[in-house]
C-alpha cells in the first residue's frame, strides 16, 4: 500500500511486479496514444433516453418520447425533454445518448438560425412566401450528419425519428440512426419501442391506405396505448411522457402528459411462482 | 482640411500632422452618399428603418433586402458602401455563432457591438487594408425573460449551488451605431447616410430618453421612423425610394423578441401616415404634379 492513488486497488508491485497499465486510458494511468496507434472514439453512450414512438395519420404525425434519461439501470434523470421543436414543419425525437442528443439541438438551433438569414442576407418575410425547412429536408441532412459521424468512426449514438410535414405539406415520418441507417413507414419505433410498439401500431395501421384513413384522435389514442404498454414492460421507461401532434395547424408539443388508465389491480391475486395458495 | 495633397491622406493608418488618419475620413465620405438609415430605442423594442434608393426602374420591388438579421433578436442597417455591409454583416453573424458556441446563449447586442467595434477598428490599423464604407446600425432587444441554455435538458436545480436566483429581471432594447473609424456609441435615436442631418433633427424631437418619463412605444416608434425617412428623402425628391422597416420587440410583444420585418398592414399605414404629414407642410401644387 502507498499513497499514491493511481495504485490503490491494485496489484503490488513488489509482490506481482510492475503493473502494466497499457490497456488503460490516459486520464486512468495509462499511455498517451502512439503516433499512428488507431484513435479510439466515442465507445459506448452513457446517460441514455429509450424508445420514440411515431405514427402518421391523414393530415399529420403523432411523435411521443418519455421524460427519462436513464444512467445504466438508474433512472438518473426525470424531466428531458427528448422531442426537440424545429420548426411549424418538423419535430425530431430522440432515442440513446443524451449528451450526444445535446449536440444535435444544438446544431439544429444554429442551422434554424442560418435558415433564417435567407440568401439575399434579408430579414424574415412573409411567412407564406418563405420556403421554410421541411421535416423532409431536416431528416436528409440529419442522416448525412450521422451517416458521416460513423463514417469517421465516432458516432452519434442516437436513434430519431423525424416527424412533421414534407414539401407539399404531406405528413411525413422518418427514421435515421447511429449507423447512418435511414428508413420510413406509416409507424415507426426505436429502440424496445420497435418491439413493443410498432406490432401494436401496426395491427392499427398496416400500411400507407390505412393511415390516410386514421384521425388524428385514432392516432394519439394509439401512441398513448403504446406508451402505456412500453412503461409496463421496458426497464427503462418513466410514467411521464412528452407526446407532439404536426399537422398544417403547426406544432402541438405537450411536455409533461402523465399515464392514464394503467391496469394493477390483477396482480392482488398472484401468489407465488406455482403452488402456494395464501 | 489643410494637409490635403502633403501625402498624409494616401495610406490608410498614417497619422496627419495634426493627428487624424485621413483614409477614415474619406470613408466617412462614402458613408454621406449612402441612402438615409435610422434606428429607434422605443420603450418595448426597437425599429429599423432604410431609403432604399431605387436606382432602375427594372429592381423587383420589395426583393434585395439590405437590414439584415444577426442570429434572431439583433438587426444590422447600415448606410454607404453595399458590399462592405455585407462583410459587416457576415462577420457579425460569425461572432454570434461563435459566441453561441461558447455560452450557449444568444450573444447579447452590448457584447456584438463591441466586438464589431474592434473588427472595424482593426481596418484602421493598416495600411494593408482599407477602412469601412459603412457606418452601421446595429439594435436588438436582449431576453429579459431567462432563457434555456442551448441544448439543455431538464430543469436543473431548483435551488443551491446552480439554482437560479428568483426575480432577477435584465435585458432590454439596446441601439447602437458604428462610424468607419470603429467608434461606436449606444443611442436611443441614431441616423446615417445622406438625410442623417434632417434625421437626427427629427429623432431628437421625439421623446425616447427614459428619463424624461416613459419613452415613444414600438408601434409610435415605427410610425416615426417610417415618417422620418420620408422627411429624410425631401432632399432628394426627385429620386425614387423604397422603405425598408423591421423591429425588435420584448419577448413578450408582437415579434416575440426577434428581428422581423414590420407587417404589411402596419408599413402601409405607417407610409401613409408620413406621406399625409409631409402634404400637410407642402403647397398643394406639389400634390397635382407628382400625379
Amino acid at each position: 500500500m502507498n499513497h499514491f492513488p493511481q495504485a490503490w486497488g491494485r496489484p503490488r508491485d513488489d509482490i506481482y511486479g510492475a503493473y502494466n497499465p497499457s490497456f488503460l486510458p490516459q486520464s486512468r494511468g495509462g499511455y498517451a496514444q502512439q503516433p499512428g496507434a488507431p484513435i479510439t472514439h466515442t465507445q459506448s453512450p452513457v446517460v441514455t433516453g429509450t424508445s420514440v414512438l411515431g405514427i402518421k395519420f391523414k393530415d399529420g404525425v403523432v411523435l411521443a418520447a418519455d421524460n427519462l434519461a436513464s444512467y445504466g439501470s438508474l433512472a438518473r434523470f426525470t424531466d428531458v425533454h427528448r422531442l426537440k421543436h424545429f420548426n411549424r414543419k418538423a419535430v425530431v425525437g430522440f432515442g440513446g445518448d443524451v449528451s450526444d442528443m445535446q449536440y444535435i439541438d444544438r446544431l439544429l438551433n444554429s442551422l434554424d438560425v442560418e435558415e433564417n438569414y435567407g440568401g439575399s442576407g434579408g430579414a424574415k418575410g412573409d411567412e407564406e412566401s418563405k420556403s421554410i425547412m421541411s421535416a423532409k429536408n431536416l431528416h436528409k441532412y440529419l442522416s448525412k450528419v450521422m451517416y458521416k459521424r460513423r463514417s469517421d468512426f465516432n458516432p452519434l449514438w442516437n436513434a430519431l425519428l423525424v416527424a412533421g410535414l414534407d414539401e407539399h405539406e404531406k405528413p411525413f415520418l422518418a427514421f435515421a440512426d447511429l449507423l447512418g441507417t435511414t428508413y420510413s413507414s406509416p409507424t415507426l419505433a426505436t429502440g424496445f419501442g420497435a418491439h413493443l410498439a410498432q406490432p401494436i401500431l401496426r395491427r392499427k395501421v398496416k400500411d400507407e391506405q390505412a393511415s390516410q384513413a386514421l384521425t388524428k384522435e385514432e392516432a394519439v389514442d394509439a401512441i398513448k396505448e403504446c406508451m402505456k404498454v412500453l412503461f409496463y414492460r421496458d426497464a427503462r421507461s418513466m410514467n411521464e411522457y412528452s407526446i407532439a401532434v404536426i399537422d398544417k395547424s403547426g406544432v402541438d408539443l405537450k411536455e409533461d402528459v402523465k399515464l392514464e388508465n394503467q391496469s394493477w389491480d390483477f396482480a392482488d391475486k398472484i401468489r407465488g411462482y406455482g403452488t402456494q395458495t395464501a | 482640411m489643410t494637409s490635403i495633397g502633403t501625402g498624409y491622406d494616401l495610406s490608410n493608418s498614417v497619422f496627419s500632422p495634426d493627428g487624424r488618419n485621413f483614409q477614415v475620413e474619406y470613408a466617412v465620405k462614402a458613408v454621406e452618399n449612402g441612402g438615409t438609415a435610422i434606428g429607434i430605442r422605443c420603450k418595448d423594442g426597437v425599429v429599423l428603418a432604410l431609403e432604399k434608393l431605387v436606382t432602375s426602374k427594372l429592381l423587383k420591388k420589395d426583393a434585395n433586402k439590405r437590414i439584415a438579421t444577426v442570429d434572431r433578436n439583433i438587426g444590422v442597417v447600415h448606410s454607404g458602401l453595399l458590399p462592405d455591409g455585407r462583410h459587416f454583416v457576415s462577420r457579425a453573424r460569425d461572432e454570434a455563432s461563435s459566441w453561441r458556441s461558447t455560452y450557449k446563449a444568444p450573444i447579447p447586442v452590448s457584447s456584438l457591438a463591441n466586438r464589431m467595434g474592434a473588427y472595424v477598428q482593426a481596418y484602421t490599423l493598416y495600411s494593408s487594408v482599407r477602412p469601412f464604407g459603412i457606418t452601421a446600425i446595429v439594435g436588438g432587444w436582449d431576453a429579459e425573460t431567462e432563457l434555456a441554455v442551448d441544448g439543455a435538458v431538464g430543469s436543473g436545480p431548483k435551488s443551491g449551488s446552480g439554482g437560479k436566483t428568483q426575480g432577477v429581471k435584465e435585458g432590454g432594447p439596446y441601439l447602437y451605431m458604428i462610424e468607419p473609424s470603429g467608434l461606436y456609441w449606444g443611442y436611443y435615436g441614431a441616423a446615417t447616410g445622406k438625410g442623417r442631418q434632417a434625421a437626427k433633427a427629427e429623432l431628437e424631437k421625439l421623446k425616447l430618453d427614459p428619463k424624461d418619463g416613459e419613452a415613444i412605444s414600438l408601434e409610435e416608434g415605427v410610425k416615426e421612423a417610417a415618417r422620418i425617412i420620408y422627411v429624410a428623402h425631401e432632399d432628394s425628391k426627385d429620386k425614387d425610394f423604397e422603405l425598408e422597416l423591421t423591429w425588435i420587440s420584448s419577448v413578450s410583444g408582437p415579434t416575440k423578441g426577434r428581428h422581423e420585418e414590420v407587417p404589411k398592414e402596419l408599413k402601409e399605414e405607417a407610409e401613409r401616415l408620413a406621406k399625409k404629414s409631409l402634404e400637410g407642410d407642402d403647397d398643394e401644387e406639389e400634390g397635382k404634379m407628382e400625379e
